[in-house]
């Protein structure tokens, strides 16, 4: 094993080299810059065979990720916030005429006020666009995902694309020892590209023509229906993955000491790791208190959470965003996977704009669960954390 | 190539539900017959989008694809790069988008893959307004035509600004080929077009068409008006051929009166816009001549 000192940008783009992606496709964007230089320079050293076009917007980036995906070759960008709204229109092309597109989003605010901070308003949004979502909270993770992504993509029970989400700064910009394999141990995992369709003159398809209501019901069911299908691939690839390289992410979600645990909080990202030392220490003192890392998304978890919901007798969500007048995304997700549960479903939105998430954020979010628990019901459903202008 | 060589075979097939007399299906069919079945296409939002076929009907035989609007230029640019990927270079990649998805909204993506020297045939069939959206101005649309944004009111009558050339500012980007193009000189046509095909990189074609429905005009006037567009000199035809310039036809310099009343879209204008429109014609031709003809050999 290699272990090298690295940034969630180079791990992101090494994924990309390792993965033999063939064409990328990418416009800059602080904080994802640092994954277009490296592949820059992988490329140009010769490290990675791959044609490498530096395009003239996000928007072009990902029309032309879909078009050379169409055409038959395995495709890789990467964005952030203001780049991933100037592709959203595109976003949605590429999930509903089923390419296995994979793109890290480095989660930064998105504008206004122009931040380049860890936000989650610029992936949340794209929820309904058909992509699949994972939120990593690691280095090494980063790298993981990227290629258990087009794992998860290529698999012709799923043909979705995957965004691989990492926090802004906290994972992008910072150094971590990442186990840095090459392309033998990849090559193991990830198999050469296969693509289910093709633009070519032996054998001529027309992707992406005009179609009347009598078919699009259909084919938004097939996309439905294989985001249903990927939670199992899901699960298979990470089993696989674990097999190969040692490291079992959990699937769809991972617990952490909720076995017994009376109240859980469910977080996203980096914030995680705070959470499980927050959760260490108030087991220490005998709280029965338990994490659970909400891995992906889309598709959402919805089982999970309720097996989970049927032991404890409080629930928190953490919010990285905000619908506006109702909560963030993740905790208005977590209320319709739990619709009919009678225990306590609290919202916390902290680390908005990437301000920092202390610890002692994150126990009061479990000291606040416990106090629900203890009670049977919340005294407000949503916490606006340390933010001036709200009653604590 | 010649006018009788053109294979019997048809690449973009009858059944597609183009409005009676448009230009736009007897450019695409001859293109296709010009440039054969190795050809991928990418289409843009646009009439030819939706009378090219409704899924599961499809009026093309050779690879087809869409996927918005504004980015022709872009996605062709994946279509290209991934075939070079596959080893496969006996195919053209051609791109064909409207006035609107060029001129306007699609000009970024133009720009940037001409600025890449995308190994792309980029066809711009020009009805010089937004068609397929109910017939709305571009930034193709002549001065004085009615359209449906540009209404002949009380007060304004018509498009207040002037036609952009597109092919000029392609021709700043020094691609290897610029041209335009236009149906009534079809010999000229199936060379350029064949030109085109023949050389690698960046190539450009506007290739005027006109579309009856929106230009309220009859419907077996594409060919009389396309002939009338450059006899009047509203419409140039020249090429650059690796930055050398040549202008294919002088015009006869017709009243510009003989064009308009053909087409209902002018019916409204003034004697003023008229010559307003007249004196346009007379300095683009001036200028042509000055900045075109500097290029030539
Ligand atoms: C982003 C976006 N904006 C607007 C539209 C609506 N739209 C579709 S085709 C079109 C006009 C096309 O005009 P042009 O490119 O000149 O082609 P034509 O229909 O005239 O052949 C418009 C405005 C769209 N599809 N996508
Ligand atoms: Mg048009």
């Amino acid at each position: 094993m290699v272990k090298r000192v690295v940034t969630g940008n180079y791990a992101a783009a090494h994924g990309a080299k390792i993965s033999r992606a063939e064409f990328v496709a990418a416009y800059p964007i602080t904080p994802q810059t640092f994954i277009v230089e490296h592949i820059s320079e992988f490329v140009n050293d010769g490290e990675m065979d791959c044609d490498f076009v530096r395009m003239e917007s996000e928007h072009s980036a990902m029309s032309a990720m879909v078009s050379a995906a169409a055409t038959g070759v395995r495709t890789f960008t990467a964005t952030a916030s203001q780049g991933l709204a100037l592709m959203h229109e595109i976003l949605f092309i590429g999930a509903a005429i089923r390419l296995p597109l994979v793109m890290p989003v480095v989660n930064r605010t998105v504008a206004a006020p122009i931040g380049i901070w860890a936000e989650y308003n610029d992936t949340m949004p794209q929820r309904d666009t058909g992509w699949m979502q994972v939120y990593v909270e690691d280095n090494q993770e980063v790298l993981d995902m990227v290629l258990q992504a087009y794992r998860i993509a290529e698999n012709r029970d799923v043909l979705l694309p995957m965004m691989v989400n990492l926090d802004a700064f906290i994972l992008s910009h910072t150094v971590e020892p990442v186990d840095l394999y090459g392309y033998e141990e990849a090559d193991k995992f990830l198999p050469k590209y296969e693509p289910h369709v093709h633009l070519l003159p032996e054998d001529p398809m027309a992707i992406g023509t005009f179609t009347p209501p009598e078919y699009i019901q259909e084919l938004r069911y097939q996309t439905d229906a294989a985001m249903e299908a990927s939670k199992k691939v899901i699960g298979e690839v990470n089993k696989e993955f674990a097999d190969l390289f040692g490291r079992d992410y959990g699937g769809l979600i991972e617990e952490y000491r909720t076995d017994d645990a009376e109240v859980v909080l469910v977080t996203l990202g980096t914030v995680t790791s705070t959470a499980r030392k927050v959760v260490d220490d108030l087991r220490e003192e005998g709280k029965a208190v338990g994490l659970v890392k909400l891995r992906f998304f889309r598709p959402y978890p919805t089982d999970e959470l309720r097996a989970i919901a049927d032991r404890v007798k409080a629930v928190g969500i953490y919010d990285r965003s905000i619908a506006f007048n109702n909560g963030g995304p993740s905790f208005i997700e977590a209320k319709s996977a739990l619709y009919g549960y009678t225990i306590p479903i609290v919202n916390f939105l902290a680390g908005i704009g990437g301000r920092d998430v202390f610890y002692s954020d994150v126990k009061l979010m479990f000291e606040t669960l416990l106090e629900a628990a203890s009670k049977g019901e919340a005294e407000k459903d949503v916490i606006w954390m340390s933010t001036r202008g709200v009653d604590a | 190539m010649n006018m009788k060589d053109l294979p019997d075979k048809e690449l973009f097939t009858s059944g597609h539900t183009a409005c009676p007399g448009c230009a736009a299906p007897i450019v695409v069919r001859n293109v296709m017959k010009i440039l054969g079945e190795k050809t991928l296409v990418y289409n843009p939002a646009c009439c030819l989008l939706v009378f090219g076929g409704t899924y599961p009907w499809v009026a093309w035989e050779v690879p087809y694809h869409h996927v918005a609007f504004e980015n022709t230029g872009a996605c062709a640019t994946g279509m290209t790069r991934a075939l070079k990927r596959m080893d496969r270079d006996d195919c053209t990649v051609l791109g064909m988008a409207g006035d609107g998805g060029t001129a306007d909204i699609g000009f970024q993506a133009l720009s940037g893959a001409a600025e890449r020297n995308e190994d792309i045939l980029y066809l711009m069939y020009d009805n010089e307004a937004y068609m397929n959206t109910g017939i709305q101005r571009s930034g193709a649309t002549p001065f004085g035509a009615w359209t449906t944004t540009t209404p002949a009111g009380k007060v304004i009558g018509g498009k207040e600004q002037f036609k952009k050339d597109v092919a000029q500012i392609m021709l700043a980007h020094a691609v290897p080929y610029v041209a335009t193009a236009n149906l009534a000189y079809p010999a000229d046509f199936l060379r350029k077009v064949e030109k085109a095909k023949n050389m690698k990189g960046f190539r450009f074609l506007q290739v005027y068409s006109p579309c009856p429905t929106g230009w309220r005009a009859d419907t077996d006037s594409a060919i009389k008006l396309s002939k009338m567009a450059v006899e009047t000199g509203l419409w140039t035809q020249w090429e650059a051929d690796h930055g050398v310039v040549k202008i294919n036809a002088k015009p006869k310099f017709t009243p510009i009166r003989d064009y308009l009343k053909l087409q209902g879209r002018f019916a409204h204008m003034t004697d003023e816009q008229i010559d307003v429109l007249q004196e346009w014609v007379k300095k683009k031709w001036e200028r042509d001549e000055k900045w075109l003809g500097a290029l030539s050999e």
